[in-house]
């Protein structure tokens, strides 16, 4: 008989140590992992909020509070209106009166008018936080030496200004209104396409598809459709909606007929069909993951197979469900090369009011500023971009609240 | 084959085979199944004994590479020909599983689920009351019928899943080893709650306990593997009281008697 040996005495010590410093090796690996992940989200939340905030040097023809004692930051629009009549020419408040009818406008346009017409404020330089922070007096001295003119202040590129204002084409006073709108727009019509087609293709293929060659290579599709460049679907949006479907991304067939097949209808399914397969292999792996007991017990009532999945396995599933949306929504907020390729408006300054307006979305729009060369461009996209990652914050939170609350079974 | 003969049984079997793709795993199996009797079904494990439970309500139906040929009757029909709906058969034929799988939800939703999905129409309240009685839990749970089935313990779940199978009326109930995840003073509630249950219905238990085969049994089918293919079969069918004391098969001997690797 073969005699087994296991380690013995100081050997056993030995073997024993040597486990233990296995074991915390890889703890330290898991760890600097961890640490690392965090110091990457730490620099990028660093580097926008450092953009995001700062002195800035500007100066203006006309010093506001020659025009109005109280700070026009928080004059009514009517206040502005005033303003406007009497310190702007006959003929210039009449020409803007002609693009349209000065009453009509909201007090954020009427203020970018008093800033833009009347005050005239010019930005020269802006300063990140970081340097606001930490060398005031460097950047003062600067200051006072390159703009003689020019007056200093602490910003913030984030106010509610910012988001309530439409885009514009001076930094100081544009804002994320128009954008916003068209990102919550799209993600709307993105999930309402792509949580219901993917639940059902999941439902199909987890209950109902026989495990053969046909139904193997569509799973395989999927998992590779999850890999393919965004702007591939962005393509596949622009041939498909915005060429093929004009009719109905237009609105054309609704009687809407100022509009192409740019649309939020386009962009919106061309994200839907983006996150789709993402939304399939989540809900796949959620269906995967109800105990096949339960099935058995409905089935073994004289459960219908309709019945089993309603009633036991999607409610199961639902929380997995969940979680596989919040990531299709996060990705769909996000994306801007599609967005780009389907045909995002460029500059546009009126709210999208319907699926067939035209629209632009935050990533296009920090896309757009971060592009130009001035810095003020620089600090607004910092702005909206703390703008886009609170948007995605909100969502992911509504969504696990959602979650938890259908996790309460028994 | 005359009718009065036929439904002398509850369930019969002719040259039964069970396929899990080219494997055999149950081989000619001939069963008749007394009405309003407990059937025990023994054997070492592996020989198919579970197969051949799940094959009479066509719980096999859900393991795709499965087969059978031969036939099952239950009133003269055979339960795998084309116009038989399998979902019937299983509201016909209940089932509980070895482990207890109470649905996540509520005690009563448990019980009122299946006869919901099945068209009852009636006092649910009663229902749900009658069944829980009949499956001697009533009891302990009456005052926590809208708690989750998941807090009570391993042999309560179990007799809710009786209580559960109960409620819709079957005519069989099929049992697979329904208290080896029990301890003896829950399998000893449920063996007299089998016997209390055989007043109305036909029971069929797979069990390992030699015991509890002779205690709560009527009949006994003895299964066993033929050694050159490893298909299981049926190889003494008898009164329990015949197959405990004077099996005519020395394998059934050796192995009631425990002798048996
Ligand atoms: N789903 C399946 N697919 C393929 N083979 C299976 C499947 N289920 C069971 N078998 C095989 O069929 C044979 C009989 O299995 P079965 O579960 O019926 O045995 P059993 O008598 O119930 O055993 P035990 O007493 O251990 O529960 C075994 O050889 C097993 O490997
Ligand atoms: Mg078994």
């Amino acid at each position: 008989m073969t005699k087994f040996t296991y380690p013995q005495e100081q050997d056993l010590q030995r073997f024993v140590n040597a486990r233990y410093r296995t074991a915390w090796i890889w703890q330290i690996v898991f760890l600097s992992a961890l640490l690392l992940a965090i110091l990457s989200l730490s620099a990028l939340s660093l580097d926008v909020v450092d953009g995001a905030f700062g002195y800035v040097a500007y100066e203006f023809k006309k010093d506001p509070l020659t025009i109005s004692q109280t700070p026009i930051d928080d004059l009514q629009k009517e206040e502005l209106l005033t303003i406007l009549q009497t310190s702007l020419s006959k003929g210039a408040y009449g020409k803007l009166d002609k693009e349209k009818p000065m009453e009509t406008r909201t007090a954020e346009d009427l203020y970018s008018l008093v800033l833009e017409r009347i005050i005239q404020v010019k930005t020269l330089e802006t300063f990140p936080l970081y340097d606001s922070l930490f060398r005031k007096a460097e950047i003062e001295a600067y200051v006072q030496e390159t703009y003689p003119d020019a007056r200093l202040e602490f910003r913030s590129w984030l106010t509610p200004r910012f988001l309530t204002s439409p885009m514009s084409s001076r930094a100081e006073f544009a804002g994320v209104r128009t954008a916003l709108f068209g990102s919550m727009w799209l993600v709307t019509i993105a999930i309402a396409f792509a949580l219901p087609v993917g639940v059902g293709a999941a439902i199909y293929l987890q209950e109902y598809a026989r495990k053969n060659f046909i139904n193997t290579i569509i799973q395989m599709n999927i998992n590779n459709l999850a890999g393919v460049p965004s702007i591939v679907y962005g393509m596949l949006g622009l041939a498909i909606f915005v060429r093929a479907m004009e009719a109905f991304t237009s609105g054309a067939m609704f009687g809407i007929t100022d509009t192409n097949g740019r649309t939020i209808m386009s962009a919106g399914l061309t994200m839907g069909i983006l996150v789709l397969p993402l939304v399939i292999i989540n809900a796949q792996e959620a269906i995967k993951a109800v105990p096949d007991s339960i099935r058995q017990a409905a089935y073994g009532v004289g459960a219908t197979k309709w019945q089993t999945v309603w009633s036991h396995v999607l409610p199961n599933a639902l929380p997995g469900i969940l979680t596989g949306s919040i990531l299709a929504m996060s990705r769909a907020v996000g994306e801007t090369a599609p967005l780009i390729i389907v045909g995002a408006s460029t500059f546009i300054s009126i709210d999208p009011n319907g699926p067939f307006s035209k629209f632009t979305a935050l990533p296009i729009q920090i896309y757009q500023w971060t592009a130009r060369p001035q810095g003020e461009f620089h600090a607004i996209a910092a702005a909206a971009i703390i703008v886009l990652l609170s948007l995605l914050l909100t969502l992911n939170a509504t969504a696990i609240l959602l979650r938890n609350r259908f996790q309460q079974r028994f | 084959m005359t009718q009065p003969e036929t439904m002398q049984y509850a369930i019969e079997t002719n040259d039964l085979s069970i396929f899990y793709g080219k494997f055999e795993a149950v081989r000619d199996v001939n069963l008749k199944i007394e009405k309003q009797k407990i059937t025990a079904i023994i054997g070492p494990s592996g020989c198919g004994k579970s197969t051949l439970l799940r094959a009479f309500n066509r719980m096999n139906d859900f393991v795709p590479t499965s087969r059978v040929e031969g036939e099952i009757l239950m009133h003269g029909t055979n339960l795998y020909s084309k116009q038989i709906d399998p979902v019937e058969v299983r509201r016909r034929i209940g089932m509980v599983f070895q482990k207890p799988n109470p649905f996540p939800k509520s005690i009563y939703e448990n019980i009122a689920w299946g006869a919901r999905i099945n068209g009852f129409k009636g006092d649910m309240d009663e229902l749900v009351e009658q069944s829980l009685r009949g499956a001697a839990l009533w009891d302990e749970v009456k005052d926590k019928l809208k708690q989750s089935a998941y807090a009570l313990s391993g042999g309560q779940q179990q007799r809710l899943c009786i209580a559960r199978t109960i409620a819709i009326q079957p005519e069989i109930i099929l049992m697979d080893e329904p208290a080896s995840a029990l301890d003896p003073i829950s399998t000893l509630r449920i063996e007299e709650l089998m016997q209390e249950l055989k007043k109305n219905y036909t029971i069929l238990i797979v069990t390992h306990n030699m015991q509890q085969a002779a205690r709560v049994s009527d009949y006994t089918a003895m299964m066993m593997l033929y050694e050159e293919t490893r298909s299981g079969t049926v190889i003494e069918y008898d009164e329990t009281k015949t197959i405990f004391t004077r099996p005519k098969d020395k394998r059934t001997e050796d192995y009631v008697t425990g002798r048996f690797g």
